[in-house]
């Protein structure tokens, strides 16, 4: 008999006790569905934590309304297929004033549409923990992050004054109106989280499969055109055979050239290739320690 | 040594099969102030293509460059902008590199002395911690510390990292004079094994493969022993412990106590006892989403279904007969102080210990702890970053292992009711040997089926310190009698049942006197395998010891200790103190 866990079953079991450790211990949890291949990792473990159970909170989308379209299709039909409770949020009084990151600029278009949006889904929701799907391992100033991540009265996050965060025993208390963000990945890599899509079988958005795709070529960026960004002189799209790495908003969303179409072929290129996934998000680099400072004011 | 573009996978199913079979380790590192540790981090990262091209490009491009090489690896590692200005890493920041034999996960914890706080919390979930001495400066107060803090928060193994060697031109003697001062003060805190590598972070000595530089060591690279230590599999073998998490139940039929084996393993049809109900059951099936399991061990999660509809909730916790935890309200535990705010006692402050939260004040400091030495020096507070030993009162009773045994069920946090800051970690003390509070410690022991009194089995307990016994003994009447001697110099109530029994009513009698808190030994030469079975039947198979005289000691003596060391085994006799030897 082998009494020893591989490092993806023991990553599972530790994310599968934080699940069910906030489950337990908070009034209103909700799960912060962002579509992507890292919710989609935390989809699976909720299910498996709370089997034969269903998952004993919804799941939230913020919409900035810029999202790819095949995100949305396969939002809708998966959560229904898992039969789980989806909400999604959207700041329409931003939108009708007509935000975007092309007028806006991408850092206050993020404010706007994901941070406040955020924010304001959490708070009408009366949500007390909000699980996320950030790593430790995407940037700098989330190695640092807890597992649960205190939140004040403002949504806001203060990184000189963090729980100290010891064995598994995590504190659940707050007060009325503050909040807690639970990072059940926190411990994955990027690799980890491709492995485990492959060795369970994990449905994920068909964005990070390569296929040819319609982009505008600008530099070494490859642009989506689904939200029609506005076009440089001379430039015209063109079809790419490409994939996303990383699922954001279409305009801040690089695709990278690739021929991976399958989660084996992925996570060859991603062994192959050392960039880090965040790097075709434009805007970690908006801004030097930029994450760190979004993350202050309230975005995951 | 540096990272070249790694060759394109050949065959990615080799590849993903060899990454699936991988095991994890987690360690920690602790270091002063500019001895290196960043750095050493950042290398290790580096060359294990821990880091991305992009990542690696930034710190390339960055304003600081506070290393006399092209790159500063300790950039790579420095999170938060306040702790980039000062140069100094202030909290705990968690890295992960692999190589094709494990993946490893590292709690980096900054050296400065005013942090203990946070190589603590580094330390509580490491398997393994490497400390960083400055080959120039030798063995350091900070050094001494940290090594203090390692041990008691119960890291298996100590690496020490002699860094900065090539300042002190790959000497072995420095080497050998900080081996002989550290591993001393290592031997004086309890740790006989450690290992000592002499590297250099910046040039990358021994850091990965062995250095031609120093050719008088003869071990591993610090990344060889990294991937070849044991991994700490001695979880399992210890005493089951699952507390509850939470309780599944989607409809009527079905009813299920998630949770995680924090140690130990269970199987279906276990016999389990719930805490702190002292209700027996046994283990139905354990479910999960991937099926059935045959077996859960520790750290695997699990959803436990019992035979028996009990009320368990979230907070209770199943274990196994015979290997019952410490049951008590009172108890005393290793506190580090992680709050600004002075521990005041007789304050109430909340404690969470497992799944459960409860209220309990901290009666008295009873001493400090020196953090360079391990000792003791009386104490009536304790202030931010200092370590001490607490007496604690719980509102209800607390079921726990000492945290030397169990870091899972001997561990705690303790928080302020007011501001809700986790304000101190706690590693629970081994109870002291005082047989009174022993016994009455674990008080929440048994079933209550005997409605006709009122005085429960748990008081009885309480109150007589052994559990009431039916010892089947047939044939054997000489021993039948010494082990009734011996027993009764144990402090039990006990008596041998011989001959003149009517066997139709022989398990009436042995359920009635096992109610009164006795221990019944049954010797009769015309007893028969029947009879056993049914007064085993009556009085419950946790109660019921049948000894087939063919599987004792010959000698009546060795016999008799040896039922008494089966008793002891089942917790129906406490340990008596010579023959501990326990939870190894």
């Amino acid at each position: 008999m082998n009494c020893r866990l591989t490092h993806l079953r023991a990553l599972e079991a530790e994310s599968i006790h934080i699940f069910r450790e906030v489950a337990a211990e908070f009034a209103r949890p909700v799960m912060l569905y962002s579509i992507g291949k890292d919710s989609s990792v935390m989809l699976r473990l909720a299910q498996k934590a709370f089997y034969p159970g269903k998952i004993p909170f919804p799941l939230l989308h913020v919409d900035t309304s810029f999202k790819f379209r095949e995100m949305i299709e396969f939002r809708d039909r998966y959560t229904s297929a898992i039969g789980a409770t989806l909400i999604v949020h959207r700041n329409e009084r931003a939108l009708a004033e007509g935000a975007n990151p092309f007028r806006l600029g991408t850092q206050k278009c993020c404010a706007l549409l994901k941070t406040r949006a955020l924010l304001d889904a959490v708070s009408e929701g009366g949500f007390d923990a909000a699980f996320g799907g950030a790593r430790r391992d995407e940037e700098k100033s989330r190695a640092k992050e807890r597992v649960y991540s205190f939140r004040d009265a403002a949504g806001q996050w203060d990184p000189k004054n963090q729980r100290p965060e010891l064995w598994n025993l995590f504190n659940s208390r707050i007060d009325k109106g503050e909040s807690i963000r639970v990072f059940p990945l926190s411990n994955w890599t990027e690799l980890d989280v491709w492995h485990y899509i492959h060795l369970e079988n994990i449905p994920v958005v068909p964005l990070y499969f390569a296929k040819l795709r319609e982009v505008i070529v600008r530099g070494g960026s490859l642009i989506p055109i689904e939200h029609n960004p506005p076009l440089l002189p001379g430039e015209k799209p063109q079809a790419v055979m490409c994939r996303m790495r990383s699922l954001g908003c279409t305009p801040c969303t690089g695709a990278v050239r690739s021929h991976a179409d399958t989660v084996p072929k992925i996570i060859a290129e991603l062994v192959g290739v050392r960039r880090s996934e965040r790097e075709n998000r434009i805007i970690d680099h908006d801004q030097e320690g930029s994450m760190e400072l979004k993350k202050r004011e309230g975005y995951f | 040594m540096l990272a070249e573009a790694p060759a394109p996978i050949r065959d990615i199913e080799a590849f993903l099969d060899q990454d699936r079979q991988k095991g994890l380790l987690r360690f920690t590192t602790a270091g002063s102030v500019d001895d290196g540790k960043s750095t050493l981090i950042g290398r290790l990262l580096y060359d294990s293509r821990g880091v991305y091209e992009d990542q690696l490009a930034a710190v390339r491009n960055s304003a600081v460059n506070r290393s006399t090489g092209p790159i500063d690896f300790s950039l790579l590692t420095d999170g938060l902008r306040a702790e980039r200005e000062q140069g100094i890493t202030i909290d705990v920041a968690y890295r992960y590199f692999a190589t094709p034999k494990r993946k490893f996960i590292i709690a980096d914890t900054p050296g400065h002395e005013q942090y203990t706080r946070n190589m603590a919390t580094g330390a509580s979930t490491a398997d393994l911690a490497i400390l960083l001495v400055d080959a120039r400066l030798g063995v350091l107060p900070q050094s001494r510390r940290h090594a203090a803090i390692a041990i008691l928060l119960g890291i298996p193994r100590i690496v020490v990292a002699v860094n900065k060697m090539d300042l002190v031109d790959f000497r072995a003697d420095v080497f050998e004079r900080i081996r002989e001062e550290f591993d001393g003060h290592l031997k004086r805190l309890g740790i006989g094994d450690a290992c000592f590598i002499p590297v250099s972070a910046l040039d990358g000595d021994n850091v990965i493969a062995r250095s031609s530089r120093t050719p008088w060591y003869e071990g591993e690279s610090l990344l060889e022993h990294l991937e070849n230590v044991p991994l700490d599999g001695g979880r399992t073998g210890r005493p089951m412990r699952f507390p509850v998490q939470y309780v599944i139940r989607p409809d009527g039929s079905f009813r299920g106590y998630a949770g995680q084996v924090v140690s130990g393993i269970i199987r279906p049809g276990d016999s389990v006892i719930v805490l702190p109900s002292g209700r027996a059951s046994r283990v139905k099936s354990i479910v999960t989403w991937d099926g059935d399991l045959a077996e859960a061990f520790a750290p695997m999660p699990a959803t436990v279904c019992l035979d028996d509809e009990l009320d368990v909730s979230r907070g209770d916790v199943l274990v196994h007969p015979g290997q019952m935890p410490h049951v008590s309200r009172h108890f005393e535990t290793m506190l580090v102080w992680m709050s600004a705010q002075p521990l005041q006692p007789g304050r109430p402050y909340l404690i969470k210990h497992t799944t459960r939260q409860l209220t309990a004040t901290i009666t008295a400091v009873r001493c400090r702890l020196d953090v360079n030495t391990l000792e003791e020096t009386p104490a009536d507070r304790l202030e931010l970053n200092e370590i001490g030993r607490v007496a604690i009162e719980s509102t209800r009773p607390l079921f726990f292992d000492a945290y030397t045994s169990d870091r899972a069920t001997g561990s705690l946090i303790v928080i302020d009711p007011i501001s809700n800051a986790t304000v101190a970690a706690g590693m629970i003390q081994e109870p002291r040997r005082n047989p009174a509070a022993d016994y009455a410690s674990q008080t929440a022991l048994l079933e209550l089926e005997f409605q006709a009194s009122r005085v429960t089995p748990v008081e009885r307990y309480a109150r007589a310190g052994y559990h009431p016994a039916t010892i089947w003994l047939a044939a054997r009447q000489d021993l039948a009698y010494l082990l009734e001697r011996l027993l009764f110099e144990r402090g039990c109530q006990v008596h041998v049942v011989s001959g003149e029994v009517e066997t139709r009513i022989l398990p009436e009698i042995a359920a009635l006197l096992g109610a009164v808190g006795l221990i019944t030994i049954f010797s009769d030469s015309t007893l028969d395998a029947a009879e056993c079975e049914r007064a085993r039947a009556r009085v419950g198979s946790e109660r019921f010891f049948h000894f087939d005289p063919d599987n004792l000691a010959a000698s009546d003596e060795q016999a008799a200790r040896q039922i008494c060391a089966v008793l002891e085994d089942r917790g129906v006799l406490p340990r008596s103190r010579f023959s501990e030897t326990e939870g190894i």
